[in-house]
């Protein structure tokens, strides 16, 4: 067995271990840390595919952006998570049985597959060999070049879903108070002072 | 040589670990999230392993561009549960019937 197939085990076990440990553990916050490990090994899958540029942004994108997002949400939120467990082993069953249906289909799907005769001469962008171009460069002229338009797509889209977030989750709050900048400058010591003479042994 | 069928078959298990997630955890919507992120993952391990293996470097592009909508869907997501969670005081998924849907 060379060190590559034993990287891929090893990676694939790492993945498909944590990723049930996603979906079984009670405590959210170990979820997302197992989550965390699902990403990090599967860009240990990426990397052995020759895909680094795919495996460093699943990194930066997946375990630096999107999962301290739902740590970050999970934490925030004030939730007893005991409870809504409760009823885990209820549908344990059903979700077994869905699961295995799939699993069998795609396992029939993926046995009877085969390339079709004509799909080598179908490539929109075969791939240039590694010794003179790396992955990320020639990524990086297909992106800019063939799919700039879809690329920049994509950054609308990322802007909508900011938009969209701050949007949803801003509010503003009638019940406190609050400084007033303007107000305060415009504020006159004439009218928030008044001098009383006060009598001695009298008072207000 | 590992071949394409392996990479598959991880993806393959990914997947339907993702809806399994999504069947056991019905009233916690932080963990179906987590499950949906696990099925948009195993797709673009496909894309990927496709791509690495039939010499089209398209596939991969195409897994970039799953990994933006991923995010996005993560962070519209997560703020829809943040207003509900303000809103309802609690995030059980299961008697959100406020729309009648």
């Amino acid at each position: 067995m060379t060190v590559a197939a034993l990287a891929f085990y090893a990676f694939s076990i790492v993945t498909v271990a944590a990723a049930l440990m996603v979906t079984l553990s009670r405590n959210p916050v170990h979820s997302v840390l197992w989550l965390i490990l699902t990403f990090l090994s599967s860009a240990g899958l990426f990397v052995l595919l020759g895909a680094e540029f795919v495996a460093m942004l699943l990194i930066i994108v997946y375990v630096g952006a999107v999962a301290v997002l739902f740590l970050f949400v999970v934490m925030m939120l004030d939730v007893d998570f005991e409870e809504l467990k409760g009823q885990m082993v209820k549908y344990m069953p059903l979700g077994l049985l869905v699961g295995v249906v799939i699993l069998m289909q795609l396992a029939l799907g993926i046995g009877a597959w085969t390339s079709a005769d004509g799909a080598m001469g179908l490539h929109q962008a075969p791939t240039p060999d590694v010794a003179q171009v790396e992955n990320t460069r020639a990524l990086g002229m297909l992106i800019y070049d063939k799919y700039l338009y879809l690329f920049q797509l994509s950054g609308l889209i990322l802007l909508v879903a900011m938009i969209g977030a701050i949007v949803l989750t801003l509010r503003h709050r009638r019940d406190i108070k609050r400084q007033n900048v303007l107000h305060q400058m415009w504020r006159d010591p004439a009218k928030a002072l008044e001098m009383i003479d006060v009598k001695p042994g009298q008072g207000l | 040589m590992i071949g394409l069928e392996h990479y598959l078959a991880v993806a393959a298990a990914l997947f339907v670990i993702g809806i399994f997630g999504i069947f056991l955890n019905r009233k916690n919507v932080i963990v179906i999230l987590m499950s949906i992120e696990l099925m948009l993952l195993a797709v673009n391990i496909n894309f990927v392993a496709f791509s690495s293996k039939s010499g089209d470097l398209v596939g991969q592009v195409f897994s970039l561009f799953i990994l933006t909508v991923a995010a996005a869907e993560a962070a519209i997501g997560l703020a829809i549960l943040v207003v509900f969670f303000r809103n309802r005081g609690t995030i059980e998924v299961e008697d959100a019937n406020v729309m009648k849907g």
